[in-house]
């Protein structure tokens, strides 16, 4: 515990104080090469927006220990009800850079078809990775009903609801929590505390002392961990995870971090962040925090980095090639999916839509079977 | 066969549903032990127990978004929103979410609930207990809008609404829970959604109306009778998907059309079936087409009566169209 009243694992010269994660050097070395996998992602995405070939991304840079953390506290059997910085949640359960670069260029192979902004990943194998909303905050109610129906069938599994500091302003945070708490729901919800909601600072987005202490009132154990040590993140998160699977309902944790990139591709935070600040924070990066540690148990030395930052490199890079060259989804998607069948309306406005692009030249192969 | 209100059909259909199919649940705000504020779900937590008929706490956006979770997992959530005027704290989760999601995520997630409400006036409710929101949800791509008159719809368009793979609003017009009766088959069976219902057969005019405005529509239609004027009443039933060839028929069948629904004219329901018709088939059309609604004002309290369409107004309106 720090001084803060914020849990912390790992000590300033890589030791632990007193907390023994019991995590093989396997599922260390995991964990660590998810968070350089991540920063490739960013990195490569941020190249592609400005060269143009994606629309938009999202940094993740200072939160993947948070997301890391966290996801190496769940089993494959658990759900994870996401917001749309948690790349590192995908990453660490095995969802492939490809399947993720396909919904970052909306191709034909995109799960979500080309419909949703990139981003926006909505996964079912091997992990419930579920569908992604822009709204803030709607998902997290939704976690509790998913929550529910766990309870009900007396399974042993558990839902991780993640959002950042903004989400704790929404509708879905209140009805979230307070629902969870009466019905005693195996959920875990963590604050990502990075504080930006865009460029609104953490100060009038609450008046709370924390975000954590905002449990109490819900009737909820609440934690405040510093969201830049990964085992102090996957600890509270584990023992939250426990608490629910043996029937003892929800855990609010605050991971407390910062954002080291902009909001997306398509804001500039310097307008907003002091620059003061932002060094201040550099000197917590959260990779080089895990670096300290893995390197006193001997794991880790910089040419390591160097190594596994390479491949990470080069792996996404090529996922990107392959999305690149997969084309775009057919007309035909435009009109599935609204409903599991096809209402005459739809399939009307189809027709015509594809009977227009025919007739301009535009319709390509793999546009569709008409009449749906 | 039972001789049922239309609320007793709908709990009857309710009770049907959770003993077919234990996934079935239903809850919302008093539907427990007190049966509801209509008593549509009494006897539901006696028979089935507090796991499956519950009082949640009072918060429509948690409801629904509890119910979306609850049906992306397995169960069949039927929720119960108290006033479809308390409604709109869910919009977002009923407009972004249920209605979204099996688009959003290509088919890999989807929520089939059902959101019954009861919707309209008549009661004496003021301004937020008598609206007719439906406008506001038939603009929403992958939800659907049911709407039934008797009690044999109610209970069969329910069953087939739960039994539905896609998120359904299921609006109770409350005016009619007490004042309409009708035989009732016991156990199972469906009223397939998307699909008219020919009320009134007649070949001078065509009524277009759904909910409460039924039978005022049948009563307009009984006086136009004894003026030799014979009218084609159709109940909509099904608001989205709607049966846009059948109502095209219907209209085609008379040339002459008046549609009328409680709800406010402007952007209301009869704008979109007065433009199908104009669109499809105005070259059938005798006479233009006339609408019967509500005002674009707040629902009124004790003028409640001069707000909502009756009979007489709806009468003016097909001697109107008949006459021109």
């Amino acid at each position: 515990m720090s001084a803060q009243g914020m849990l912390s694992v790992i000590e300033p010269d890589g030791g632990i104080n007193g907390h023994d994660p019991k995590m093989s050097n396997e599922a260390l070395l995991h964990c660590y090469r998810t968070m350089l996998r991540v920063r490739a992602f960013d990195d490569v995405c941020l190249k592609l927006q400005r060269a143009g070939r994606i629309g938009f991304s999202i940094p993740n840079k200072g939160v993947e220990a948070t997301q890391v953390g966290a996801a190496s506290a769940l089993e494959k059997t658990d759900w994870i009800f996401p917001s749309y910085r948690d790349f590192g949640m995908a990453l660490y359960h095995g969802i492939s850079p490809v399947d993720m670069m396909h919904n970052m260029y909306g191709n034909a192979a995109d799960s979500a078809k080309g419909r949703q902004m990139p981003v926006h990943f909505s996964f079912t194998e091997p992990i419930k990775f579920f569908s992604i909303s822009s709204p803030i905050g709607t998902h997290i109610i939704q976690a509790v009903g998913a929550a529910y129906a766990i309870q009900r069938r007396k399974e042993p599994h558990v839902v991780l609801a993640s959002f950042g500091d903004g989400g704790t302003s929404s509708l879905g945070f209140h009805s979230g929590l307070n629902f969870a708490a009466v019905w005693k729901s195996p959920v875990v919800f963590l604050c990502q505390n990075n504080q930006w909601a865009i460029s609104c600072p953490s100060s009038q987005q609450t008046a709370s002392e924390s975000y954590a202490i905002k449990a109490k009132a819900y009737g909820m154990p609440g934690v405040k961990v510093d969201g830049n040590d990964l085992l102090a993140v996957r600890r509270a998160v584990g023992e939250a995870v426990e608490r629910a699977r043996k029937g003892g309902g929800p855990t609010l944790i605050e991971a407390f971090t910062f954002r080291m990139g902009g909001h997306s591709t398509s804001d500039d935070p310097t307008r907003y962040v002091p620059k003061e600040l932002l060094l201040e924070w550099e000197r917590k990066d959260p990779v080089a925090n895990f670096e300290r540690f893995l390197a006193k148990k001997k794991l880790w030395d910089p040419a390591a980095r160097e190594k596994i930052a390479a491949e990470s490199f080069a792996e996404i890079d090529a996922a990107a090639k392959v999305a690149e060259a997969t084309p775009r989804p057919g007309i035909e998607t435009i009109f599935s999916d609204v409903y599991r069948d096809v209402p005459q309306h739809i399939r009307r406005q189809g027709q015509a839509a594809f009977d227009l692009a025919r007739r301009k030249g535009d319709a390509a192969a793999g546009d569709g079977a008409f009449p749906l | 066969m039972a001789n049922l209100t239309l609320i007793q059909a709908v709990n009857d259909g309710l009770k049907t549903a959770m003993r077919a199919d234990p996934s079935v649940l239903v809850f919302g705000e008093d539907v427990g032990p007190k049966g509801g504020v209509f008593l549509a779900t009494e006897g539901l937590t006696k028979e089935f127990g507090a796991g499956r008929c519950f009082d949640t706490p009072l918060s429509e956006d948690g409801i629904v978004g509890a119910a979306i979770g609850m049906a992306v997992n397995g169960l069949r959530p039927v929720c119960e929103i108290q006033f479809q005027d308390f409604i709109f704290p869910a919009f977002d989760q009923i407009v972004s979410e249920a209605a979204k999601l099996r688009y959003r995520s290509g088919g890999q997630y989807t929520a089939p609930m059902v959101i019954r409400t009861p919707y309209g006036g008549g009661i004496r409710g003021g301004l937020y207990h008598s609206q007719s929101g439906e406008a506001y949800f038939c603009h929403t791509p992958g939800l659907k809008v049911v709407i039934p008159s008797t009690p044999y719809d109610a209970k069969g368009l329910l069953l087939a609404s739960i039994a539905d793979p896609d998120p359904v609003l299921f609006l109770e017009p409350k005016a009619l829970y007490r004042t309409v009766k009708g035989e009732v088959p016991e156990g199972q069976y469906t009223v397939d959604l998307s699909t008219l219902r020919t009320a009134r057969e007649g070949k001078s005019v065509t009524v277009f109306c759904y909910g409460a405005m039924v039978p005022v529509c049948l009563k307009a239609a009984d006086q136009a009778a004894e003026k030799g004027i014979e009218c084609l009443v159709v109940d909509l039933r099904t608001l989205l998907p709607l049966d846009e060839e059948g109502v095209l028929e219907a209209a085609k069948q008379t040339g002459r059309v008046v549609v009328v629904h409680e709800a406010p004219r402007f952007c209301g329901f009869g704008g979109e079936i007065s433009a199908i018709i104009a669109e499809n088939a105005i070259e059938y059309m005798e006479a233009p087409i006339a609408r019967v609604t509500g005002f674009d004002t707040p629902f009124p309290n004790t003028l409640e009566h001069h707000y909502m369409p009756d009979d007489r107004r709806v009468l003016d309106a097909i001697e109107h169209v008949w006459n021109y």
